[in-house]
């Protein structure tokens, strides 16, 4: 009974209509109408001459050339892959690092949590840019790598898929420990006693035990590093040179470079449709483990 | 199960030299004498001396500050109200909207959010006359970005305490006004400063957002950390990369402090 | 100042999506009494004293305090303060900030403030304590720093959550004298949830027992426990027999009113039955008798003879014996 407060639904003052609006109107009108904004630009063509370099109009053109062009498709298809594969490297080196922190000494973990977090509090570009100086032809890896006899292996790193997908790895990592370590410190080590206790080896256990009870952390770091890493401009922009292919580059390209403002708007409006899944299912496991509570 | 957990606490120390490696390098290489990256020139104070005499980076520095304590103020503003509206009103006529809106900027593709605020700033000049891009429309892009990161914070924390100390207010005479001011707000104190921080680091931090709907003047430090490093490997960046590092941990020694701070429930 | 009744509830209803959580509710407490609200768990009890407190508001009836109609009047106008059942102490002050909470709101001089926390501090006896932080003290000075803030401003009643539900068991014994003579020093009227019925019987001056919503009966605890007028309340308070008398009638008949003999007694009811089990409990022994028809029946029997556990034995045969005015006929 103690749970359901009726107070506020029955009666709702004017401060608390005030503390409403204002955030309500503000995401409406600096976050609501821009997107009808693109969802209109996108259905107009480029017109270079105009400022801005638009015409407004009623045409599907920008997203049939989207699904035509070969350029395109590509883009979309490896965003998706090198996303995915990413996000799952992320996750086999963020599990057993939230798994060990979460068996550390309860005194130490906030220590090891805190150096999980400190690098998300430094600039991301810059923690991109130090992987370029390490990637480098002559950089300290390659020199590494010479130094350990293959000095014949004169490849790169830097510029190719190899790289984007350590870049990805590396900046987010700690989006995948964080929800996973949440999940694994609630869970009740005595449950795995007690699998002990029933006769299941310590990989039985983990695999019938551990494992099913820290899914909703698994899912909730997956999609943390999936949904951001498929809309990723800065790793392959810098770490991935002209070779790698990814959606948020091309809409870079296509506003800042060719200067075609409704084909970048269809290029969001096709980046958001390919996310809607993934967001979704975030907002509804964000939704739950806020109930939970 | 001893097994296990070593095997654990070696990918965890694999994981910090996977973290903390590239940044240690880019801090030592700000102390090389060379401006190459991939040779040792022996100890040098030289490009610490250059970046503070880049009249360029010092300005974009500054401009980054102001933007930063500007946007992080007001999404904390917002960010509480949306927060509270959150978790304390279950029910008004748009609500699922308004959660949906609050969470969505989190998850939304940055360039996506670029292109599309963009758009309404370049309608609003055609059809409004303003506001100028630049300082202002690049604080509300920030703003509307991690206000939903101080609205996740104060809402978490507003569901962690008991409900029953604002009653309590309350039935001591405490108005709905009176209550907030002095039991809900001061509570919410740790939320709100380590919101704030997440908020100015967020900012401090924004290259996509701002390069879309920054004019042709202003220029922030990331936009000038972007534009050279994609020339190649540059000292002094280096030497930023070193200050921000010591900014960042400073900052998040406070909020840790903060954290453990709080009060008892 | 008005007679009668402090609270009058009148036809009070709540409802929570489909669970009616008081269901046509009508009580008057009396001025200067101590009263208790029993029952279990999601009984509705909880619900009635935030709607006095005004946390709830009735989907329909009144609520008068004082002749007052409050319904709808919000917690902080109403002149009734409550003890939390979590305390609900403020983290962030100490505890004579907490105890003059109330007291600021209504703009008292801070030197009033000072000498009536002081006071308050010294009723429940914790002056020394008024620096420290609810985070420093233990579950029972945490009790009593929310009795005193509760008190200070001598609300028209006191509403109490549980208040001794968090304690552990020996202190609750204790605290419960500790709140009668508080009540009765200070001539309040005191409202008490409890789920624990020993702890209703022993404190209040009168007592509602609450059952899906609904209040079952009210009146003093000898009332509650002799005179149960159903099968829910005599079984609820204490232990019954409940005998089937025909008719959708029943008889309810406490385990100490029946008398055990090893011959037939010459009281006017009398059965024959075997003893299945025997529960020692020191100063006395509860023993359930199978009789007739697959009955078991419980008596209690006060264990008068120290060398011996227990009068009786399992598997004896005894008699069952109890006078007409022993039980009490029920009609639901």
């Amino acid at each position: 009974m103690r749970g359901s407060r009726s107070m506020n639904r029955t009666r709702i003052s004017v401060g608390i209509r005030a503390v409403i609006a204002l955030p309500y109107l503000w995401l409406a009108l600096f976050f609501l109408l821009p997107f009808v904004l693109v969802l209109i630009l996108s259905l107009g063509t480029n017109s270079p001459d105009s400022v801005p370099p638009v015409e407004l109009g009623f045409s599907f053109n920008n997203f049939r050339r989207l699904f035509s062009d070969h350029l395109y498709v590509v883009a979309w298809l490896s965003s998706l892959r090198i996303a995915a594969t990413s996000t799952l490297v992320t996750l086999l080196l963020g599990y057993p690092m939230a798994y060990a922190i979460s068996r550390a000494d309860p005194r130490r973990r906030p220590l090891l949590l805190m150096l999980v977090v400190l690098p998300f509090w430094t600039s991301f570009l810059i923690r991109i840019y130090a992987w370029m100086g390490l990637l480098a032809e002559n950089g300290i890896l390659n020199q590494f790598l010479r130094w350990l006899g293959f000095g014949d292996h004169s490849g790169t790193i830097l510029g190719t898929e190899w790289a984007v997908h350590l870049g990805i790895v590396y900046a987010y990592l700690p989006f995948m420990v964080l929800p996973l370590y949440a999940t694994l410190e609630k869970l009740d080590w005595s449950l795995l006693e007690a699998a002990a206790d029933l006769g299941a080896k310590p990989l039985g256990a983990f695999l019938t035990v551990t494992l099913p009870l820290s899914l909703p952390g698994i899912v909730a770091g997956c999609l943390m590093v999936f949904i951001p890493a498929v809309g990723e401009f800065v790793i392959p922009d810098l770490l991935g040179g002209t070779s790698t292919l990814m959606i948020g580059k091309v809409l870079w390209d296509e506003f800042f470079t060719n200067s075609d403002w409704p084909l970048a708007s269809a290029v969001a409006i096709c980046l958001l449709v390919l996310l809607v899944g993934p967001i979704t299912l975030f907002q509804r496991q964000q939704a739950k483990s806020l109930e939970r509570r | 199960m001893i097994g296990r957990a070593r095997f654990a606490f070696g990918v965890l120390a694999f994981g910090y030299a996977f973290l903390y490696l590239p940044i240690l390098l880019v801090i030592a290489y700000s102390f090389n004498d060379s401006r190459l990256v991939t040779v040792w020139a022996g100890f040098s104070f030289k490009w610490w001396h250059a970046l503070f005499h880049n009249e360029d980076m010092l300005s974009a520095a500054w401009l980054s500050l102001r933007i930063g304590l500007a946007s992080a103020t007001l999404s904390t503003i917002l960010g509480l109200a949306a927060g509270y509206v959150l978790a304390r009103v279950p029910s008004f006529v748009g609500r699922t909207l308004f959660g949906s809106l609050v969470m969505a900027p989190m998850v939304m593709p940055e360039v996506v959010m670029g292109i599309s605020l963009l758009l309404l700033f370049v309608g609003g000049e055609q059809f409004l006359g303003g506001p100028d891009r630049g300082f202002v429309s690049i604080v509300i892009a920030h703003t509307t970005f991690s206000l939903a990161f101080v609205a996740i914070v104060v809402q978490a924390r507003l569901a962690d305490f008991d409900r029953s100390l604002e009653e309590a207010a309350m039935d001591l005479g405490a108005t709905p006004w009176v209550t907030f001011r002095t039991v809900t707000l001061p509570m919410l104190m740790p939320a709100l400063v380590s919101g704030w921080l997440l908020a100015f680091t967020l900012s401090l931090d924004d290259l996509i957002m701002t390069q879309f709907v920054s004019g042709a003047q202003s220029q922030t430090l990331p936009m000038l950390v972007y534009s050279s490093v994609r020339l190649g490997v540059d000292p002094q960046i280096n030497v930023l990369a070193t200050i921000v590092v010591c900014i960042a941990a400073v900052a998040l020694i406070i909020s840790g402090r903060l954290a453990r701070a709080r009060p008892a429930r | 100042m008005a007679a009668g009744p402090i609270v009058a509830i009148e036809g009070a209803e709540k409802r929570f999506g489909a669970v009616t959580a008081v269901d046509r509710v009508d009580l008057e407490i009396v001025r200067g009494e101590l009263f208790a609200l029993l029952g279990g768990s999601g009984c509705g009890k909880t619900t009635l004293l935030r709607m006095i407190a005004g946390f709830e508001t009735p989907d329909s009836g009144r609520v008068l305090i004082d002749g007052e109609d409050m319904t709808g009047v919000p917690p902080h106008l109403r002149p009734v303060n409550m003890m939390f059942q979590s305390y609900a102490l403020f983290p962030h002050m100490d505890v004579a900030a907490n105890v003059g909470y109330g007291l600021r709101r209504e703009g008292v001089d801070k030197g009033e403030i000072a000498r009536r926390v002081a006071e308050a501090l010294a009723l429940v006896r914790l002056e020394a304590l008024g620096a420290r932080k609810p985070a420093q003290l233990s579950g029972g000075q945490r009790q009593r720093v929310a009795l005193a803030r509760a008190i200070i401003k001598r609300p028209k009643l006191l509403l109490l959550d549980e208040p001794l539900a968090a304690l552990d068991r020996k202190l609750r014994e204790g605290t419960r004298f500790e709140l009668v003579r508080l009540q009765e020093q200070l001539g309040l009227t005191f409202v008490i949830v409890t789920h624990d019925q020993e702890e209703a019987m022993s404190m209040a001056s009168r007592l509602a027992v609450m059952n899906a919503g609904r209040i079952v009966q009210t009146g003093t605890p000898h009332d509650l426990y002799e005179r149960p007028r159903s099968r829910f309340v005599a079984d609820f308070i204490g232990v019954a027999n409940i005998l089937a008398t025909g008719q959708g009638k029943w008889l309810a008949l406490r385990p100490e009113k029946i008398a055990l003999s090893a011959e037939r007694p010459a009281t006017p009811h009398a059965l024959n039955g075997r003893i299945v089990d025997i529960a020692y409990e020191g100063g006395r022994s509860l023993y359930r008798v199978a009789v007739e028809g697959d009955r078991v029946m419980q008596v209690t029997s006060a264990n008068v003879v120290r060398a011996r556990s227990s009068a009786w034995s399992r598997g004896q045969q005894v008699w069952l014996g109890w006078s007409d005015d022993a039980g009490q006929p029920l009609d639901e």
